[in-house]
């Protein structure tokens, strides 16, 4: 058999690449029906919020401490130069506000939760448990992929400012600290109120709720698809988690671009 | 289309009427990729009959049970049951069927009596209390009522096999499917999990198909049994008729050294 030309093989993947985005947009739809059953599955929604929550905050406190003290550090040394440093607390709360605490928290939700979600998932489908759902008249989507969408939708944005509130608190530890930046924490607090708006921290939190819900739906598609044996699963975490950041990283280019 | 090669129903043991839905298979024909997996493959099973499948390792037998379940489609043919043609799963039907599969398919993440309550919770059949009390009856019934509270990974593998029976009795079945209920059991094992099928023909005489490789138990369960080769059935009779057959593949089959049917 020959081997596909150039050509050809460029339009095989991106046929298959749209294939796979038709798919997981089919399965957002299913989820997004299936959520009328939302308020009978209370228990699993609550159960994977505190699970998300679990799983991310030790991580996401630790990192956000130390990524809103590198950016006051970063950004305190270049402000001071120009005298501009009692804007210190401006430029990180937004930074992180906008940006890092959105991409931060759902990269890290992605590693510690969206792989577990697509490792349980995989072995389910492997072990002919989806099956067993389906021989149960139980829809796999309103089991498994609904409950899990709904808790990523809704924790995410909690995590969110979480992450936000101690990323300022990091910057502004380094500023207070720092004596080339010397900022107080009355300076960098009034700086920040200053220049935020409700609109930027809602920005923030469109983004994480997009981000939360990319995140679980990329993981539990690639779970139900997932054929074969244990090689297998392993293979779908680590594709459900690659896919998952190139996801969010587009994503954050298109809302940025739409919002700003 | 295929004739069916029915040499006439078995003689069904006394107890309770049949209950349980017919199957009328006509003509299936299943595909994967390029390797035929079904073809032309007809078959009939009575309402009450408990209809075993043998056949070698890849012959499609499991690929048939999936058909019944709506898990495949066929590429060509009909199948029936009840009357109906097949339904998807989650579909509305008139019937339902309990699947013990080859694995048990137990939900790792739940308790054996989590397990066997599930389609009961979900489907909002009774309240917790009537779950609760259904759950304890149907895993006495396969002798695990000691069980409810462990996890699936705490059991052995027959006790894996006794939870998934329990679970498909749960949803109160008209028609039971059991893939390779005894394979990977030690031979003590299987006898509990032959003995438990023929226990529950004999109260419940649901409509039952076992698809198995196990020669000796299924000639022990079956009322009539039914030889898969190469897609289609080659032989379709009771036991008895099964172990008395002169064609070749059959007597190929049957009378392997190591677990050819005793006195073939």
């Amino acid at each position: 058999m020959r081997r596909p030309g150039l050509l050809a093989g460029t339009g095989a993947v991106i046929l298959r690449l749209l294939q796979t985005v038709g798919e997981v947009l089919l399965l957002l739809g299913q989820a997004v029906r299936a959520s009328r059953a939302a308020p009978r599955n209370v228990d699993k929604i609550l159960a994977h919020m505190a699970e998300i929550g679990n799983a991310t905050l030790p991580l996401a406190s630790l990192t956000a401490v130390f990524i809103g003290g590198v950016l006051a550090l970063q950004s305190g040394f270049q402000l001071a130069k120009l005298g501009a440093e009692e804007n210190l607390g401006g430029l990180v709360g937004l930074s992180m506000v906008k940006e890092l605490g959105p991409v931060m928290t759902s990269l890290l939700m992605a590693g510690r939760v969206g792989s577990a979600m697509a490792a349980e998932i995989a072995a389910m489908a492997v072990y002919e448990e989806i099956d067993a759902l389906r021989t149960l008249d139980i829809d796999p989507v309103r089991y498994l992929v609904m409950p899990r969408v709904l808790a990523s939708l809704l924790t995410l944005p909690i995590l969110t400012v979480y992450v936000d509130v101690l990323g300022w608190i990091g910057g502004a530890l380094v500023g207070s600290v720092n004596p080339r930046i010397n900022v107080s924490f009355h300076t960098f607090f009034s700086n920040l109120r200053l220049f935020m708006e409700v609109r930027d921290v809602l920005d923030g939190l469109v983004k994480a709720m997009v981000f939360g819900v990319t995140v679980a739906i990329i993981c539990c598609y690639v779970g139900l698809q997932t054929r074969g044996g244990p090689r297998e699963v392993g293979r779908s975490v680590t594709r459900a988690v690659v896919l998952s950041f190139i996801c969010i990283f587009i994503f954050d280019y298109v809302i940025t671009r739409l919002l700003i | 289309m295929g004739e069916v090669l029915s040499t006439g129903m078995g003689t069904l043991a006394a107890g309770p009427p049949p209950r349980g839905v017919g199957i009328r298979i006509v003509g299936l024909a299943k595909a994967f990729g390029e390797v035929q997996v079904l073809r032309d493959l007809t078959l009939e099973v009575h309402p009450g009959e408990t209809f075993v499948i043998i056949g070698a390792s890849g012959c499609g037998k499991t690929v048939l049970l999936k058909h019944l379940l709506g898990l495949l489609r066929p590429d060509a043919g009909q199948i029936l049951i009840d009357g109906a043609p097949v339904a998807n799963p989650g579909e509305p039907k008139r019937y339902r069927i309990g699947m013990v599969f080859q694995s048990g398919a137990l939900f790792s993440s739940l308790t054996v009596g989590e397990n066997v309550g599930l389609w009961l919770k979900e489907h909002r059949v009774a309240d917790d209390g009537a779950i609760e009390r259904i759950v304890t009856e149907k895993l006495a019934l396969v002798g695990l009522a000691d069980k409810k509270h462990l996890m699936p990974s705490e059991l052995s593998g027959g006790m894996r096999k006794r939870v998934a029976i329990a679970r498909a009795l749960a949803t109160d079945p008209d028609l039971m499917l059991y893939d390779e209920p005894t394979a990977e059991l030690d031979p003590v094992m299987t006898d509990h999990i032959a003995e438990e099928i023929v226990d529950l023909k004999g109260r419940f005489r649901i409509t039952s198909v076992v698809v198995t490789h196990d020669l000796n138990m299924g000639c022990y369960v079956a009322d009539r049994m039914g030889m898969l080769h190469e897609g289609r059935l080659v032989e379709v009779g009771t036991p008895e008729q099964i172990r008395r057959s002169t064609n070749p593949v059959v007597r190929a089959f049957i009378t392997t050294q190591t677990k050819g049917m005793g006195g073939a």
